[in-house]
């Protein structure tokens, strides 16, 4: 095991590290996030402005059908409730505190020395949330968790752990986003994901930021035998860069993982995305599925699957839509086996809608403007079920707009 | 209530209609026959306003307004519905979505129509994608059900569809343009009417012809009784007609 000492020594050779992909950020330009944040006992006592803020990425103050929330201000926790007693729910720092063995599973999956973000991470002691749902049990309700920027040009870290115990099944719903008035600043997330055999664990992030902030979530998952990780992502409104390519290891027998991504660049945006999956045990299966659309902005969709093991399955899909002149998409899909007998397939598209499929639905009577929408709705939807109904409407909003600037 | 005239189209600059008249009246089934790539699609697709057929010169009159330069939604709300031959894959479209948003007031029950057409449990299913031949044809006319156009342009309806299916196809087509028009109220006279291509003319079975014609190289060559018409082309094939009738025009 590496002692603390080590990782320190590790972090600080990286803190100028560039990272592989996506815009390189100088980190020395933006204040350290504050620590001293208010603390709040009922996430309905917020300012009007920040809960619209929070229902827009999908956490509902009134915590309604939620088993939990979580609330990060800036660096430092501003609340943190548990109803369902068979979940926990609290503060990284806290559970460090309250568990020894939490030790093994932090900066394990991702390392302190992987890129200047990692490095910069560690060596704040990040703060993040700690969830864990224990062997047999099942979260009834998501648990809910929110990351908020608060102030400008300053950096938020993160640094977040899940565990899903043998045969237990949890949801979590986990929004990103900035405070109105906040328009440059950096957020970076660390996320160390566990799921045991036999586990379920089902994680919808949602992200809403602003034109000037920088986005570098560093995330990997560890999945047992059987275990299954379902991963929504969903990006609809601006933000300068992101750049993300989380990394699900399929390490045993019958593990599964399934990616969803749906995104939209805006003008200005650059949205670098992927998802990883190592195939490491036999009998393994994985689905990554995105669709995105550039309205302007530019877009990297990648997607990796290296297959380890006898009878990997892998299906990889990225689609991308080009609503703009100016905008760019590239699909970029690698596929690698290194064994024979598995079942790798890509499927990668990038155009612009089809003038056909337009005139179809105008020749039932709906206007350009309804058809388009009806065409970039259907484009987007993969899927994604349990969205609560206020971020739907945004989502249904956002997208009228998008297919009205469309033509 | 639609007239085309002299009508003149290219697609990508090549002619392929080449002064096309022909009517169609109120309440009234027009049939258009006619060998392969004559022209048949192409003149529907024109008339309902698809891009990539370029109108060089003529009309398509609609109820008395010159609609030719009229964008595809706008020619559906005045009352003009197809059936195409070839609909594209409509990749997360749902048939129920997409019936529900062209659904109005004017609409016939698409719940019964769908029912009676056996599509209900197509309804999550993505509109043509994987659809087969007949569902094709059924998922349309559910949509033109929600539509409710007063004027049907179905462009062989009964191709690809099983003989079980084409009787339900045939009375449902019957049933839809005997049903209430939104642009006519004559308790005497159908409201709706059609301009239907068939090639083998089984769809004639459910629904009665009125008017026929045929339509050779990209012009109309013969117009007549659309029975007899269809007795001669099968019995003769298109050959005969055009070489007998086209004095007669
Ligand atoms: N998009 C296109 N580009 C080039 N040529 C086309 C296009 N669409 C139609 N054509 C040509 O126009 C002619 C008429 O085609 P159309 O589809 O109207 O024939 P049709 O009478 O409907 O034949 P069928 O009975 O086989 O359906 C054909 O020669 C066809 O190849
Ligand atoms: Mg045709």
């Amino acid at each position: 095991m590496q002692t603390g000492t080590a990782l320190k020594e590790k972090a600080e050779k990286a803190i100028t590290k560039v990272a592989m992909y996506g815009e390189d950020f100088d980190l020395n330009e933006f204040e350290v996030g504050t620590r001293e944040v208010p603390l709040t006992d009922d996430l309905e006592d917020l300012d009007s402005d920040l809960k619209q803020t929070l229902v827009n990425v999908g956490v509902l103050p009134d915590e309604k059908d939620r088993s939990g929330s979580f609330l990060m201000l800036d660096n430092a926790i501003s609340h943190s409730s548990i109803s369902d007693p068979d979940i926990e729910l609290m503060s990284l720092h806290e559970a460090m505190e309250k568990h020894d063995w939490l030790e093994d599973y932090s900066w394990k999956l991702v390392s302190v020395d992987a890129d200047k973000y990692t490095a910069k991470s560690y060596l704040e002691n990040a703060n993040g949330y700690f969830i864990r749902a224990p062997a047999g049990k099942k979260s009834s309700m998501p648990v809910q968790t929110c990351l908020v920027m608060g102030h400008k040009d300053a950096t938020q870290t993160v640094h977040n752990i899940l565990i899903v115990e043998e045969d237990a099944q949890l949801d979590v719903i986990t929004g990103c986003t900035t405070k109105k008035g906040v328009e440059r600043a950096m957020h970076l997330g660390i996320s160390e994901i566990y799921v045991k055999k036999g586990g379920v664990l089902n994680f919808t992030m949602i992200h809403n930021w602003a034109e000037d902030i920088g986005v570098r979530p560093r995330t990997a998952i560890h999945l047992e035998e059987g275990a299954t990780f379902v991963n929504n992502y969903i990006l609809l409104k601006p933000v300068r860069s992101i750049q993300s390519y989380p990394t699900a290891i399929l390490a045993g027998e019958g593990a599964f993982a399934r990616f969803h991504t749906i995104a939209v660049a805006h003008p200005g945006s650059e949205l670098d995305l992927g998802s990883r999956v190592l195939f490491n045990a036999p009998n393994t299966k994985a689905e990554l599925v995105s669709r995105t659309i550039t309205t302007g902005g530019k877009i990297t969709a990648r997607g990796e699957m290296v297959a380890n093991e006898l009878h990997s399955k892998g299906h990889l899909e990225c689609h991308g839509l080009v609503l703009s002149n100016k905008g760019t998409q590239r699909a970029i899909p690698i596929l690698e086996a290194n064994v024979d007998d598995v079942e790798l397939t890509h499927e990668a598209a990038v155009g612009r809608i089809a003038k056909e499929q337009v005139e179809y639905l105008m020749a039932r009577g709906l206007s350009e403007e309804n058809a388009v929408g009806m065409i970039v709705r259907g484009f987007l939807d993969v899927g994604i079920t349990g969205l609560p109904e206020e971020l739907a409407a945004d989502i249904d909003k956002t997208i009228a707009q998008i297919g009205k600037d469309a033509i | 209530m639609l007239e085309v005239k002299d009508l003149v189209v290219e697609i990508g600059g090549r002619t392929i209609l080449n002064k096309v008249n022909l009517k169609v009246e109120q309440g009234s089934t027009t049939v258009l026959f006619g060998p392969n790539g004559a022209g048949k699609s192409a003149l529907l697709m024109t008339i309902m306003g698809f891009s990539g057929y370029n109108v060089v010169s003529g009309q398509i009159i609609f109820n008395g307004e010159d609609i030719t330069s009229l964008s595809v939604d706008e020619r559906a709300k005045r009352g003009l519905g197809i059936m195409t031959q070839r609909p594209p894959n409509m990749t997360g479209v749902k048939l129920e979505n997409l019936v529900n948003a062209i659904s109005t007031e004017d609409s016939l029950d698409t719940d019964a129509i769908a029912k009676k057409l056996d599509m209900e449990r197509f309804m999550e299913r993505d509109v043509n994608v994987g659809f087969s031949g007949g569902e094709i044809k059924r998922s349309e006319l559910l949509q033109l059900s929600a539509q409710n156009p007063c004027l049907y342009l179905l462009d062989e309806p009964e191709s690809g569809v099983d003989l079980v299916s084409i009787e339900e196809i045939g009375k449902t087509i019957d049933e839809l343009l005997a049903s209430r028009s939104k642009c006519f109220v004559d308790h005497n006279k159908r409201g709706n009417s059609a301009l239907v291509i068939t090639h083998t003319g089984q769809v004639l079975d459910y629904v009665e012809p009125d008017m026929g014609y045929i339509l050779c190289n990209g012009t109309v060559v013969c117009k007549g009784h659309p029975r007899e018409m269809l007795k001669e082309i099968k019995s003769q094939g298109y050959g005969e007609c055009i070489k007998c009738k086209r004095g007669q025009l």
